[in-house]
């Protein structure tokens, strides 16, 4: 059963169109998330499942009912917002029972409710405490609180984390987490932070402009981007993509970069003879001492000029060159390359990508 | 060598200081030594001139027996509280209204304002004109066939207050209205959509929700409003000059009537101490819970 899907919805304001024919149809227990750079439409797609906001054309179905023209309180959904909208002139208690007060749940039940939710999200010293008079992570906290206290088909997360400094967003991160599993609820979460989507997601929908550009779980993203703005978004730091030209081998096909030979897979021979963009990312290359794999052909050793060092503590970003172009490798923290060495590196070239140069679309 | 920049950064900034500082004091000046003056010739006989003496509290004794004084503090009460309320009400509904996005809306906020920006003495005297039954509105009634139509509060003695209220209400209102219409835009959008999802209809969403975040401009609102109202002059001047008789008196009309009319400085003196005291009952509250207010925000 599909939990929500999203057929051909597009969103104008006015002349600009925010959404383009977006399709999405998620699971029932999935934790989807909408990632994608600042403007590009995931807040208003989130408004619009929650009936907050009206699509320009087609349709929303929640639990295999069209919710068109369902108003947002009776579409069994919660959402907790990025400025958390609490209630500034209610208690922590009020505020989680709102919900419950609207509906003329009785009080005993509401009662209950509430210190289920306070024990879960370990709030319960701060029922009596209005919104002013609580820390950013707190006030995040109640927020959820607000949402969880339902038991809703559907979750909706409006960048829930971002105003959390970054030890406690991580800390909320795992307790999200932890949370969607321990629930097993159908959860739709905005971020625009590409490591929040990586542990979170069940399945990553990446938006650019008001388009869905790969929906799909986050190894695939990350392994088998669909085009190179996905390669360049998802990862930090990013995969690094270079221009190249596929030739014929004895033992298969080749990517040239310069004087630098990468073997790619075999699917790429309808592109041999052509130009391509090569992505690779960088923890694929490493010290020469580094082992990844006993496939025979699939590492490569070479030496080349280090430009950079960026020690990071767990290890070392190095910028080199590759045949002429820069690029990112990740090595061991206990070398010390310095800028101008030449070094040997290995090339890890079973997860290289190749991308048609003028669509960006991915080609293997 | 030090000093020299500091030197130039204040002959630089000297025209600030001037326009700001130098108008500041001269009226802050003004208004103390006024205010002083007047406290002292309200403990002295004076007469038609201010002459030196110690009369103790004998002119507020007179003051507060005098019928005229009476009549006017209870028409204060009558006429702050309704007018209070009124301009509030008033105020909110029209900002509510305006904010529902609707078309014109800088137009009719103009409209709304424009009111205020009318001196007290021509609304007096324009409401003066409409509610003379034998020119105004009882008279356009009347000429429109409804001859029975009687609207004459403004010649009636127990009326006549409630035509300064609705006068007042009409050129302040659009001023409550801007600050609610301010406090209302001010509302984080994301709480009306919470509230939405929560099943909280439009009622419930500005009772419990929009309404709580207003209070602290309501409570600006009824001080500044008051401090008004405490202070009325040229508008009852103007619309009803006290009467009929001197059933809309209020506490001003005395003080003028005392000091400029009847001769009598210490006994108006008096009069107008009594009221910076009324009004200071207002606002001494009022500064002491902006303060804890104050205090509150800056520690959380
Ligand atoms: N009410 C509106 N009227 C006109 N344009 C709007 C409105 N709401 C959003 N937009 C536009 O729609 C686009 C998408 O906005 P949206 O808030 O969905 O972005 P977002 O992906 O959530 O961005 P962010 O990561 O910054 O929150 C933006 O270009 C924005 O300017
Ligand atoms: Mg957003």
């Amino acid at each position: 059963m599909s939990a929500l899907t999203i057929r051909d919805v597009s969103k104008k304001f006015g002349a600009t169109e925010v959404l383009k024919d977006i399709n999405l149809e998620i699971g029932s227990g999935e934790f989807t998330v909408l990632v994608g750079p600042s403007g590009c439409g995931k807040s208003t797609l989130l408004n619009i499942i929650a009936g907050l906001e009206r699509q320009s054309a087609g349709t929303i179905r929640i639990a295999d009912r069209v919710v068109n023209d369902v108003a947002p309180k009776d579409r069994d959904i919660a959402m907790v917002f990025q400025s958390y909208a609490l209630y500034p002139s209610m208690t922590v208690r009020q505020n989680i029972t709102f919900g419950m007060e609207c509906r003329n749940v009785p009080r005993p039940q509401r009662d209950e409710a509430v210190a289920r939710v306070a024990r879960l999200l370990q709030i319960e010293a701060l029922l009596e405490r209005k919104p002013a008079q609580l820390s950013g992570g707190q006030r995040q906290r109640v927020a959820m609180g607000r949402a969880l206290v339902r038991d809703p088909l559907l979750f909706l997360f409006d960048e829930p984390l971002s105003n959390l400094d970054a030890q406690l967003r991580v800390e909320m991160r795992m307790e999200i987490k932890q949370l969607h599993q321990r629930l097993g609820s159908t959860m739709v979460y905005v971020t625009h932070d590409q490591i929040e989507a990586m542990t979170l997601a069940t399945r990553i929908a990446v938006m650019r402009q008001g388009v869905v550009q790969q929906f799909a779980d986050p190894e695939t993203v990350y392994n088998r981007p669909a085009n190179l703005f996905v390669a360049r978004f998802m990862g930090a730091p990013p995969m690094n993509t270079l221009p190249a030209r596929l030739e014929a081998a004895p033992d298969g096909t080749v990517a040239v970069i310069g004087d630098v030979r990468l073997p790619v897979p075999a699917e790429a021979g309808r592109w041999i003879g052509r130009e391509v963009v090569l992505g690779i990312r960088p923890e694929c290359i490493a010290e020469s001492t580094r082992h990844f794999t006993d496939t025979p052909g699939a590492v490569i050793t070479m030496t080349a000029p280090v430009e950079m060092v960026e020690p990071t503590g767990a290890e070392t970003i190095v910028v080199l060159r590759l045949g002429n172009e820069r690029v990112l490798g990740r090595v061991s923290p206990d070398l010390r390359h310095r800028p101008g060495d030449t070094a040997p590196f290995t090339v890890d070239t079973r997860k290289v990508s190749l991308f048609d140069p003028t669509t960006g679309d991915r080609v293997v | 060598m030090s000093t020299r920049p500091a030197t130039l950064d204040t002959m630089r900034r000297l025209p600030e200081y001037l326009v700001i500082w130098v108008p500041l004091l001269l009226a802050a000046g003004h208004l103390i030594s006024f205010a002083l003056w007047t406290i002292w010739v309200s403990f002295t006989p004076s007469t038609l001139v201010p002459v030196t003496g110690w009369v103790g509290l004998r002119n507020y004794n007179a003051v507060l027996a005098t019928r005229n004084w009476n009549i006017a503090f209870d028409n204060l009460l009558l006429f702050g509280t309704a007018f209070v309320l009124l301009s509030l009400l008033m105020g909110l509904g029209l900002a509510i209204l305006l904010d529902q996005r609707i078309r014109g809306e800088n137009v009719l906020r103009s409209i709304f304002l424009y009111p205020l920006a009318l001196s007290f003495v021509v609304t007096g005297t324009a409401w003066s004109w409409l509610l003379n039954p034998g020119i105004g509105i009882q008279k356009l009634v009347n000429n429109l066939g409804w001859t029975s139509f009687r609207f004459d509060w403004l010649i009636d003695r127990d009326m006549a207050i409630w035509t300064i209220v609705i006068a007042a209400v009409w050129q302040s209102s659009g001023f409550a209205m801007a600050l609610f219409l301010a406090g209302l835009r001010s509302v984080d959008a994301d709480l009306v959509k919470a509230a939405q999802i929560d099943g909280a209809g439009p009622l419930r969403i500005y009772r419990r929700v929009i309404l709580p975040v207003l209070w602290p401009i309501t409570v600006t609102v009824v001080v500044i409003q008051l401090q008004f109202a405490i202070t009325t002059f040229d508008l009852v001047r103007a619309l009803t000059g006290g009467g009929p008789g001197i059933a809309t008196q209020l506490p001003a009309l005395v003080v003028y009537d005392f000091m400029f009319q009847r001769g009598l400085l210490g006994r108006g003196a008096a009069a107008a101490v009594l009221m910076l005291l009324t009004l200071l009952a207002v606002l001494l509250p009022y500064w002491a819970w902006r303060y804890v207010q104050h205090r509150r925000a800056s520690r959380a």
